[in-house]
């Protein structure tokens, strides 16, 4: 067909960030696939628990230590994980630096706790059908922890080689902060289904 | 049944072949459940043919319609479209009307269904892989007893059966008399129906549980309540006593050999649990769920090879002579 | 901030068409040879290889259900043992609906999407890459476990406990189980791909009321893609953790329950029937627009349909769990949302017949095969209808009636389509015509085998025959209906036997096919048969939703991207206004090793848990090797 120019799109940015990056809305995606998981993961407790005749089966409520420590790691990282989403888009180099180095620790701080959580769970994954699914939640959640830390440390590395004053790097720290909530958030009904609902 | 529906049933019954008066069929009911499903089936059965006819006579207006004029495809043409749109609006408010209609016959259909009874005839049928064991309850323990494969009912009396399932799921389904439900590992289920008519109904295990799932049938026979009665006492007997030295032997390697282990023959010291009870399986049409009927030669070809009758059945090859295979049939086929 | 060196004057503006398309075929072709072969990330190669590779199990499961036919043409045959038979109808349904269905509509969406909403290539190509490498060892895992005799045998929904490890002996219920998770990954990822691409990458005024509808239905399959496969993974994890490691979710005995399988598997299994069937809607719509000559009648009323299909999907599931003994009330509920999704589909069905009705029909074969898919898939849709109803159920689900049933949708509702899609968009892919009056024989031959095979299986299911049993008794008097439905289907496997000579044979000599030879509307025809590796020169820029009809003999384009790196246009959700000129990523072998890694780990993971662990490094590897950046001009900002 013969062509007609209609339009002009070369003052148009090479980049697009945030609603106009495909990354920022592939990671939309991501979270409503793996948020999914998750809701069936809980929907599979509850159904459990429902055919169950006493919850938590054969087995004291978990210790609520190395839970709760954990939990209240989460919430704190999302202090600096809302700064460096801001830097980011304030394209602020050095802080943004500083930042993914601080969101790398304090990726890898939560594993610690989680770590000693599931021995506090009481129970194990071959006992019974709630072992099973406590195991699961929680196992879940670590790989999502695990993947996204490893993912922030590549980053951060990234941030100090020759590649690292690419604008690019900027939207893959938004989106990586974006993720990082996603972790966070999902743990929060896992938290109480595993710890508080037997304490019911 | 009203003639409209019966004119129908002979219609679908002339393709070749079908032969709707099976004993295992939804079109041939012989109790009040089976009929008023099939009165059902054939509600929906019509109406969805009706609408069938109708989108296709409109599919073949459409394609054969003479048009008049060639046009651009874009060309505007506001008075066509809006016609067109009041015809798939009244369409679509058609087809809400209908499925409102047939929603409202499938509740009312299934309410139909629900009716307790106090004086139903209670029994239990447990599925294994791959035959059915039957146990006739009755409040009076010595009035319980064991079957297999095979149940009696009373004409004109309900029969409530709760279903459970040892290994794997199944799934009781006698089309003549009512809808299938469901065997499930750790969950009780009951089913109920009554039968009005005598006769021999077929049921077939529906629900998909491993190699031998298509042998795993059982018969259903309906006979007036004095008959029923008779039957019932009969079953509650031992087994009856071998008169020849040929049975008298078969019971001795029946005894001794693993059968004993895995089934039970009331009156011996067969008590095993694994199989059928085989206290009168010679009473009973079928064995093996529905393979064989029970003649003493089908009984020796079982007991010599299940193996390659019903593959991967559990009951093993057990090694015997041909003289002991020989009695151990006699005995089976004693066992009236 | 600094931005990589661009070499002066980058820019598509002032160059002639010869040399801007030289300049664009030297940017986006992929190399040759092996490596480029494996590293290719252009959607048009990828969703070749997929449509092909898909067709490639249409045709192995069409062989098994053609041994299925002549084992049960006579009773108390002998042709397939018991075990055998049942591997082979397991292996027929997982591998027609997750090896053939699903990857089909979604190798033809990675095909068109692109062109049809006019841009250059998929949203993450490498990820798109990565999804055929991984579908492709997913499907040779089921076919050589079935040729080792190690197939699946617990039909396609594998229920528990009989797939569980009491009874399920060997690794059968693992290589089923193992083959969801490959077909899901790579589902998932071309959902995701597919959602970004429309969302973002759609042609300069392609606003929400302008996208073609079959890029509508894909973006609803997407999503029903992402929200529904998770359950399956699910579902398959924790079977494979009850098998491997001992858990008990599905373990009545210490807290689990068996039918919490069911629930998860029909939460994924009702959509999955859908994401088959919303594509071949999108291809009909497609079809039913071109070839009656005028614009889809109710393009908003069939846009709502979609939705409201997508969204009624997830009330349904419990419609195959009729008989497990659940509360009534529970189930009346789901005859209740089961019924009411006649509506929209009587919606495009009517809107449909509306076009037909005010258009001017050409009497091509892809339209002979929409008018087989209206006959067809109203009778199944029907007796879907029929089989929601709670008591109707009782009797005929798992027998040969529901057999019929869905043998209807899918064959009827998505391979008809399907099939006159191929005719419609082979010129398009191959650059030839299909053979016009082959395609009359092979429509006709479908069309009359299908409907004399699958036909008399309702009568079948009514005289008592359940599905999913090896054979049967002469008393049972199924025998001559079951010879003549076995009959029937070699008229059927003729009529694809003839498909596929037809489309083997104009691949080599067919006639040369012109940039848009049925005269249709849609983008994708405003490129070259078959397109370049860069789709088109220019981006097109679109003022209504048919636009090679609105302007037929001139295209209005964008002009201003670069030449010396891969680049293509993002636009707004909505209006589809211009953003950004966002770089489009070059062909890479990662993607494939990263296939290799994660097929290691996942097969291995069927023997040893521990494979999860050791086998994750190396797919960390292969995935940090993947999206480092190569400081190629993609890379600037
Ligand atoms: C492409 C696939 C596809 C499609 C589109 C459908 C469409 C439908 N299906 Fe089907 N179904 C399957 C694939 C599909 N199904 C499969 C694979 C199984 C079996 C799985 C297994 O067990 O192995 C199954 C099984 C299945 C069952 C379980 C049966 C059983 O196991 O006992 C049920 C029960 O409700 C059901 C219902 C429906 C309904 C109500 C629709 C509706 O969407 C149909 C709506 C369409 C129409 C109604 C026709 C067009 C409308 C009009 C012309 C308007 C006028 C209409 C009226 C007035 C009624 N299906
Ligand atoms: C899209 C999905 C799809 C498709 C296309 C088909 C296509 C066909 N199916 Fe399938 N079927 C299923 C999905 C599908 N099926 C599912 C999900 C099940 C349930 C499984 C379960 O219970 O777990 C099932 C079950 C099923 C059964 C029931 C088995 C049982 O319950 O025991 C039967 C029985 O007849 C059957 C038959 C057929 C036939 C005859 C075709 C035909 O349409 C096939 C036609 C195609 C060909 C024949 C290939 C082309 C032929 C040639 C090129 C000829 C050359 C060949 C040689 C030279 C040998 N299918
Ligand atoms: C390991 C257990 C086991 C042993 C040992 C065993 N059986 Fe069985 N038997 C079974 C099972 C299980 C069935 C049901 C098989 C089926 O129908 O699939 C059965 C079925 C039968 C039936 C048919 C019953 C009916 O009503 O259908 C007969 C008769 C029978 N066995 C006789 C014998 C005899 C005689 C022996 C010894 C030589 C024997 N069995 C040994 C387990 C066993
Ligand atoms: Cu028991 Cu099928
Ligand atoms: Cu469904």
């Amino acid at each position: 067909m013969r062509q007609r120019i209609a339009l002009d799109v070369s003052e148009l940015p090479m980049h697009g960030l945030e609603g106009a990056s495909p990354t920022w809305w592939g990671t939309f995606a991501f979270m409503l696939l793996e948020g999914t998981g998750f809701a069936l993961v809980i929907a599979m407790y509850l159904y459990l628990l429902d055919l169950a005749p006493q919850w938590p089966i054969g087995a004291e409520p978990p210790r609520l230590g190395p839970g709760t420590a954990l939990t209240v790691i989460l919430i704190a990282s999302l202090v600096p994980n809302l700064f460096i989403s801001r830097w980011a888009r304030e394209r602020n180099m050095r802080k943004v630096r500083f930042g993914i180095v601080i969101m790398s620790l304090l990726g890898i701080a939560p594993l610690i706790p989680r770590a000693f959580e599931f021995s506090a769970l009481n129970t194990s994954w071959d006992s019974n059908a709630y072992g099973s699914i406590l195991w699961t939640m929680l196992g879940l959640h670590t790989t999502h922890i695990v993947t996204d830390v490893a993912d922030t440390i590549v980053l951060a590395v990234l941030m100090f080689t020759r590649h690292g004053t690419n604008l690019r790097r900027l939207g893959d720290v938004q989106d990586n902060a974006l993720y990082w909530n996603f972790v966070v958030l999902t743990w929060l009904p896992l938290y109480i289904c595993i710890y508080w609902i037997p304490r019911l | 049944m009203r003639p409209r529906l019966k004119a129908l049933l002979g219609a679908a019954c002339a393709l070749p072949g079908a032969s709707c008066v099976g004993w295992q069929s939804t079109l041939s009911p012989q109790g009040p459940h089976a009929e008023s499903l099939l009165r059902l089936i054939f509600a929906f059965a019509i109406v969805c043919a009706l609408v069938w006819i109708l989108v296709v006579a409109m599919l073949a207006g459409a394609l054969m319609r003479r048009r008049r004029i060639s046009r651009e495809p874009l060309a505007s043409r506001p008075r066509e479209e809006r016609r067109l749109g009041m015809l798939v609006g009244a369409a679509t408010a058609a087809t809400v009307v209908v499925i409102t209609g047939l929603t409202v016959l499938s509740f009312v259909a299934t309410r139909g269904l629900e009716a307790s009874h106090d004086d139903a005839l209670k029994l239990r049928m447990r599925g294994y892989q791959w035959w059915w064991e039957v146990t006739y309850l009755d409040p009076r323990p010595d009035r319980i007893f064991l079957t297999a494969n095979e149940i009696h009912v009373p004409i004109g009396r309900p029969v409530e059966i709760e279903l459970s399932a040892a290994d794997v799921i199944h799934s009781f389904w006698v089309p003549s008399l009512a809808g299938k439900k469901d065997l499930i590992p750790g969950r009780d289920n009951a089913i109920t129906f009554t039968a009005t008519r005598p006769g021999v109904y077929r049921g077939q295990c529906a629900e998909f549980c491993g190699l031998q799932h298509a042998h795993m049938a059982f018969l259903v026979i309906a006979e007036p309540p004095e008959a029923f009665d008779g039957w019932r006492r009969a079953q509650l007997t031992d087994a009856s006593a071998q008169t020849t030295s040929e049975e008298e032997r078969g019971r001795g390697v029946f005894t001794q050999k693993a059968c004993a282990a895995c089934h039970t023959v009331r009156g011996t010291s067969a008590s095993g649990s694994l199989g059928p009870d085989l206290t009168h399986v010679a009473s009973r049409r079928y064995i093996a769920a529905g393979l064989l009927e029970s003649t003493r030669g089908s009984f020796a070809a079982w007991i010599a090879d299940p193996e390659t009758l019903k593959p991967g059945s559990n009951m093993p090859n057990v090694p015997l002579t041909s003289d002991d295979l020989r009695d151990v049939s006699a005995f089976m086929a004693s066992l009236k | 901030m600094s931005t990589l060196d661009i070499s002066s004057d980058p820019r598509d503006t002032g160059l002639d068409e010869r040399a801007l398309a030289r300049r664009l075929a030297d940017l986006w072709q992929t190399p040759r040879g092996i490596i480029g072969t494996l590293s290719s990330v252009d959607h048009k190669i990828i969703g070749r290889r997929y449509i092909v590779t898909a067709f490639f199990f249409l045709l192995l499961g069409g062989v098994l259900a053609l041994a299925i036919r002549i084992q049960l043409a006579k009773p108390e045959n002998r042709f397939l043992a018991p075990d055998l038979y049942n591997q082979v109808f397991t292996v027929h349904g997982a591998n027609m609906m997750f090896l053939f269905a699903v990857p089909v509509m979604e190798a033809f969406a990675v095909y068109l999407v692109p062109l049809m909403i006019g841009t250059r290539n998929i949203a993450f190509p490498r990820l798109n890459a990565f999804s055929y490498w991984i579908y492709l060892p997913g499907g040779i895992t089921l076919w050589v476990a079935f040729a080792l005799d190690m197939g699946p045998d617990v039909g396609w929904f594998a229920y528990v406990p009989l797939s569980g490890p009491q009874y399920g002996a060997g690794k059968r219920a693992d290589i089923w189980a193992q083959m969801i998770t490959f077909t899901e990954v790579s589902a998932l990822a071309v959902a995701v791909e597919l959602v970004v691409t429309i969302f973002k990458q759609r042609a300069p005024g392609m606003s929400l009321d302008k996208i073609p509808l079959f890029v509508w239905s894909m973006l609803v399959t997407s999503f029903l893609i992402i929200m529904a496969m998770p359950a399956i993974m699910v579902a398959s994890t924790t079977l494979i953790l009850d098998r491997l490691v001992g858990t008990h979710f599905y373990n009545p005995a210490e807290g689990g329950d068996v039918l919490l399988w069911q629930h998860l598997f029909w939460f994924f299994g009702h959509p999955e029937v859908y994401i088959i069937f919303l594509p071949a809607v999108g291809m009909v719509s497609t079809i039913v627009s071109t070839f009656a000559r005028r614009p889809i009648f109710g393009y908003l009323p069939l846009v709502l349909a979609l939705f409201a299909t997508g969204i009624l999907a997830f009330g349904l599931w419990v419609h195959h769990m009729f008989v497990v003994g659940l509360p009534r009330v529970g189930e009346s509920f789901f005859t209740a949302s089961s019924m009411a999704i006649a509506v929209p589909n009587g919606i495009q069905i009517f809107c449909w017949l509306a076009t037909l009705w005010d258009g001017r029909p050409v009497f091509k074969t892809p339209l002979l095969f929409v008018i087989a898919f209206i006959i067809t898939f109203v009778i199944g849709g029907l007796t879907g209808v029929m089989v929601a109803s709670v008591p109707l159920d009782t009797q005929v689900h798992d027998t040969y009636f529901v057999v019929a049933h869905f043998h209807y949708v899918l064959v009827g509702g998505a391979v008809f389509p399907l099939l006159g899609a191929v005719y419609y968009w082979y010129p398009k892919i191959i650059g030839r015509m299909m053979s016009e009056r082959l395609g009359r024989w092979v429509a006709g031959l479908v069309f009359v085998g299908f409907n004399l095979t699958f036909f008399p299986m309702h009568i079948l299911g009514l005289i008592g025959m359940p599905r999913r049993v090896y054979t049967y008794g002469p008393e049972m008097n199924w025998g001559s209906i079951n010879l003549f439905v076995s009959l029937s289907a070699a008229i059927l496997a003729a009529g694809f036997l003839l498909f596929f000579v037809d489309a083997i044979r104009s691949a080599f000599s067919g006639e040369p096919a012109p940039e848009n030879p049925w005269n249709a509307p849609t983008l994708e025809w405003a490129t070259s048969s078959p397109p370049p590796s860069y789709n088109f020169e220019r981006i097109p820029v679109v003022s209504s939703s048919d636009p090679l009809w609105e302007t037929p003999e001139t295209l209005p384009v964008a002009t201003g991207l670069r030449t010396d790196r891969r680049e293509l246009l993002l636009t707004s959700l909505s209006e589809a206004n211009p953003q950004a000129r966002e770089s489009s990523p070059r062909d890479s072998i990662w993607p494939f090793l990263a296939a290799i890694a994660t097929t290691v780990m996942l097969i291995s993971s069927i023997f040893s848990a521990w494979a999860v662990v050791w086998g994750s490094v190396p797919i960390a590897v292969t995935l940090i090797a993947w999206f480092w950046p190569k400081g190629t001009p993609e890379d600037a900002a």
